[in-house]
């Protein structure tokens, strides 16, 4: 390849090759290069998957039952849910239907883990590509407290509380031992907040870490622990007892305060810490519109967070259901995860090996036999590789497609396809069309990375506020006398059909998750997961079409061709997950070949 | 120079008088008593912050998660003024070349003076190639950088013991990292993930005491390692009483009755969960309602389903020898579980007939 044209892209591998290897503040391994043109612009990007743990081949065989904490185990990032679609899975498969309590439990669990991990996100993972730490240090703290005061009633916002953040900053940044803070990117001239923005930035990054644990406690009290909390087939692990003997070792009413109090607390720090900040921060990188990518032509989503219990179709779902191609927004088209023709695996140029390459499988028919060879253009040895050959096989994430589009998963596609429907999804309609208001952009301006960081913003109060009215539904229910939390009518293997097949879906923090498993004499005989990673980072197809990571950084320029600031922006506005990325394998899948440089 | 601790505290404005509090609170919480906070806080007063290499190889990441889940001391402190985490791609600015380069910097400035923390394993099929960092095998990075290192903790299941990635078949041959580094001082600090005070307690005893804890044959700090769920289990009366929950959500279940028979591996699994609990002390759990599944156990995925009762615990066959040895392990533990259990309910027996006999 020197240059080619796919999805209104213009790609062109014939300028300096830029590689960034590690991308940090991620879950798992990521690799990206890019060519840039004399401007500094990117002109081609290639985005590799560099882990592989091979988990689908040890679920076979196994009891479905404990399959949960197995793909629990794909993630401790976006913990649980594996878990929870893994069991969504099993009981679709079994025909299972859960208590009203276990699926408000679970409801509360997921809507949990999106407001944690959306939270240490935007602060932990991806606040550094916006936020000049060393800048800080400049500020006023007496101006810093004027402009926190001025965008929220938080009350940590006195002159001296910053004065106090950045003196200890100061210390420690002139200790000489800087830390996490060792060679970033300080003073480059693609930061853009003044240092009052920057202080305030850095004191709630130190907040949120201190706040993020307390979040978790939810899951600590309904599932036992933080990260992997513990599930259950039928229901939820908790058994609850409000008044009888026993009840301090069940879910009582001192439990079910201090679940209150958490969602209360944290429902509280978006609504008065994350949203404001999120919002001053992009006031100042309004300008920044790079990073759309697929976003504006090819959007998923799986739907999640089931009103009723028991029912998983898109009218029922809470975060919306859909799929839109080729642009047209005034489309949402229905998605079938058991239909042979919509979701497609393709290895053309993945790491594993296919009959028939050409052809993509569906995942109940998913094959996942590695085969690590490269290109024959790759620049340097098997195991001292310089540059990869995007010609050839360059990933160990596969290239799932729908109806033979790549598309973008994540919280932009929720959030865009909840505000086409603003009937059903009043409020996060309100609540973009007021972000949007404030910092006088239009809709489209959400195509982007800005837009993608912002949209997790305001999912995440969506959420935070969900989980409360979820919290009020499962205090009704417990006060109209209904204490059941499990299911055990098809506990027992011995009550299963001798074979059966289910779906399970979630919507993870980062996207479209799905489980796909059949079950043959009780055992696990194939267990297939699509996460939302393999999606937004996945390589080329076979016509050459590219995924949303390597469409999202083309036409960046860099403000230092050496310094990847800009690229880690983009990467990071996904909240790449790529445990959860890297694919399993077939049954037969054993067999090791050795790599060829072809 | 660089600084000390003890300068990093007084510079952020900590009293002597808080500093000398937060060592006797430090002493305590590791169960040291008030007698070693005098030699906290001069070990604290003297030395340099400890730089801290943390890789990842293959992993879930929970580790990090549950590392800055701590609430004492809080992560923020532990990374601001206890030690230096110069290196880990979770957390750090910098990438790519920029951070490979601190590697470098860091084992030649302070030569054997450095720990490194890994999460997650090296895997060896595909010569490394499963695992890629830079380019290169992680298994190469690992061993390049632990070369110099003062000592390693292995943090979670995946680096002590292999995890979920080496359960049958292990397609990828993950390896724990003692199997691969030999000659340093190695911690395993096993659990999926462990305990985010654990986590914090055992650097803050090697930084402080500047030794390695007393570890068991497994290599396991034996302060948090040294006794099973089930021997500090809040729930152990009804286990000896014969009080069992017998399915999900009954009433045994609702009475918060011992987990044993819904396949609770507490009984063999040796970690601080029973009493430290998690998430500052707010459950765990057994008392969550669920049994323990034993992740802090090597090869806990290959014991049967997390379902079976302990005594179906499966012999292993033809595995590795580590497999064997703690396949045995848990078998006469099992056995003995089963004894136990029998000895109790025969006892409840006995009562119930001296009972209908008067």
């Amino acid at each position: 390849m020197s240059a080619y044209e796919t999805q209104g892209f213009k790609l062109d591998n014939s300028g300096k090759r830029v590689v960034v290897d590690p991308v940090c503040r991620i879950e798992g391994h990521l690799r990206v290069e890019v060519n840039l043109d004399e401007n500094n612009v990117i002109q081609n990007a290639v985005s590799t998957g560099t882990m592989w743990r091979g988990l689908e081949v040890i679920l076979k065989g196994r009891d479905p039952r404990d399959a949960w904490a197995f793909t629990e185990r794909i993630c401790g990032v976006c913990t649980g849910t594996h878990a929870l679609t893994s069991v969504r899975a099993v009981e679709d498969a079994l025909n299972i239907q859960i208590p009203e309590n276990a699926h408000l439990i679970r409801n509360i669990m997921q809507l949990n883990l999106y407001v944690h991990d959306h939270l240490v996100h935007f602060y932990h993972l991806h606040a550094l590509d916006w936020v000049d730490v060393v800048s800080a240090l400049k500020a006023d703290p007496k101006k810093t407290s004027e402009l926190a005061q001025s965008i929220s009633s938080w009350p940590l916002s006195s002159p001296g509380y910053f004065r106090d953040i950045q003196n200890r900053l100061k210390k420690f940044v002139e200790s000489g031992q800087l830390g996490p803070f060792m060679n970033g990117y300080w003073g480059s001239p693609a930061y853009k907040l003044p240092p009052e923005a920057n202080l305030m930035a850095v004191t709630h990054y130190l907040e949120a870490l201190d706040f993020q644990k307390e979040i978790v406690k939810v899951h600590t009290i309904f599932g036992g622990k933080n990260p992997h909390p513990n599930w259950l087939v039928g229901g939820v692990p908790c058994a609850i007892n409000l008044e009888g003997t026993g009840a301090v070792g069940a879910v009582n009413m001192e439990r079910l305060n201090l679940v209150k109090h958490v969602i209360d607390q944290a429902a509280e720090f978006v609504e008065k810490v994350y949203l404001p900040d999120l919002l001053a921060i992009a006031s100042f990188y309004k300008g920044w519109g790079y990073g759309g990518g697929l976003s504006s032509q090819a959007m998923l989503s799986y739907g999640d967070i089931p009103d009723k219990a028991n029912d998983y179709s898109a009218g029922n779902l809470l975060l919306p259901r859909g799929a839109i191609i080729n642009g047209k927004l005034d489309e949402i088209h229905p998605v079938d995860l058991k239909d042979p023709e919509q979701i497609q695996e393709f290895v053309t140029h993945s790491w594993y090996k296919y009959p028939d390459e050409s052809k993509g499988l569906h995942p109940f028919d998913g094959i996942t036999e590695p085969n690590f060879v490269l290109g024959k253009n790759t620049r340097g040895s098997k195991t001292r590789i310089e540059a990869f050959d995007e010609g050839g096989k360059y990933s160990w994430l596969k290239a799932p497609r729908w109806r033979g589009h790549a598309m973008e998963v994540g919280c932009l596609p929720r959030m865009v396809m909840a505000y086409l429907q603003p009937q059903r999804y009043p409020m996060i309609k309100d609540t973009i069309d007021r972000a949007l208001k404030q910092l006088d952009l239009p809709l489209t301006a959400l195509f982007s990375t800005l837009g993608r960081t912002a949209a997790r913003g305001i999912e995440t109060l969506y959420c935070a506020r969900l989980q409360q009215d979820m919290f009020g539904r499962l205090m009704a229910n417990l006060k109209a006398g209904d204490l059941n939390t499990a299911n055990i009518e098809k506990w027992e293997p011995s009550t299963w059909p001798k074979e059966a097949r289910g779906v399970g879906f979630t919507e993870a923090p980062r996207g479209a998750l799905g489980h796909w498993i059949k079950i043959k004499d009780s055992k696990i005989d194939n267990y297939q997961c699509v996460v939302p990673t393999t999606w937004n980072g996945s390589p080329r197809d076979p016509k050459g079409q590219i995924g949303a990571f390597e469409a999202s950084l083309l036409g960046t320029p860099l403000a230092k061709a050496d310094e990847p600031l800009e690229i880690l922006r983009t990467l990071h506005s996904f909240d790449p997950c790529l445990a959860c990325s890297t694919h399993v394998m077939s049954p037969d899948g054993q067999e090791m070949t050795s790599v060829k440089v072809r | 120079m660089t600084e000390t601790f003890y300068d990093v505290l007084r510079r952020q404005g900590i009293t002597r008088r808080s500093f000398l509090k937060f060592c006797s609170l430090t002493a305590t919480s590791l169960g040291l008593g008030s007698a070693a906070a005098p030699r906290i806080a001069h070990a604290l007063e003297t030395k340099p912050r400890t730089p801290v290499l943390w890789l990842h190889g293959l992993e879930c990441t929970c580790c990090s998660e549950s590392f800055i889940r701590s609430a004492h001391p809080l992560t923020k402190d532990v990374v601001l003024s206890m030690l230096s985490l110069d290196y880990d791609d979770t957390l750090m600015a910098a990438a790519g070349h920029q951070a490979e380069a601190i590697i470098e910097e860091v084992k030649k400035k302070y030569k054997g003076q450095y720990i490194v923390a890994v999460e997650g394993n090296p895997p060896l099929n595909e010569d490394g190639m499963f695992c890629i960092q830079g380019g290169r095998p992680f298994i190469d990075k690992l061993k390049e950088t632990c070369a110099d290192a003062k000592a390693i903790i292995s943090w979670g299941s995946c680096a002590s013991y292999g995890c979920v990635q080496a359960a049958k078949p292990n397609p990828t041959r993950a390896t724990p990292v003692h199997k691969v580094i030999s000659g340093k001082p190695i911690i395993n600090v096993p659990g999926c993930p462990p305990i985010a005070e654990v986590m914090t307690g055992v650097v803050t005893y090697m930084l402080t005491f500047d030794r390695v804890p007393e570890l068991d044959r497994q290599g396991r700090p034996k302060m948090f390692y040294g006794q099973r769920i089930h021997d500090k289990c809040y729930r152990r009366g009804h286990f000896d009483a014969g009080q069992f929950a017998e399915a999900w959500d009954d009433e045994g279940a609702r009475k918060g009755y011992c987990l044993y028979k819904m396949g609770c591996k507490g009984p063999t699994t040796y970690n601080a969960c029973s009493s430290m609990r998690w998430n500052g002390g707010v459950s765990w759990p057994v008392q969550s309602g669920h049994g323990c599944i034993g992740c802090s156990e090597d090869g806990f995925w290959d014991k049967g389903s997390f379902y079976d009762r302990v005594t179906d615990i499966k012999q292993f066959g033809v595995e590795s020898n580590a497999d064997k040895v703690g396949g045995t392990v848990a078998a006469v533990t099992g056995a003995a579980i089963a004894a136990h259990a029998a000895v109790t309910a025969l006892a409840r027996a006995r009562s119930k007939n001296e009972t209908n006999g008067e």
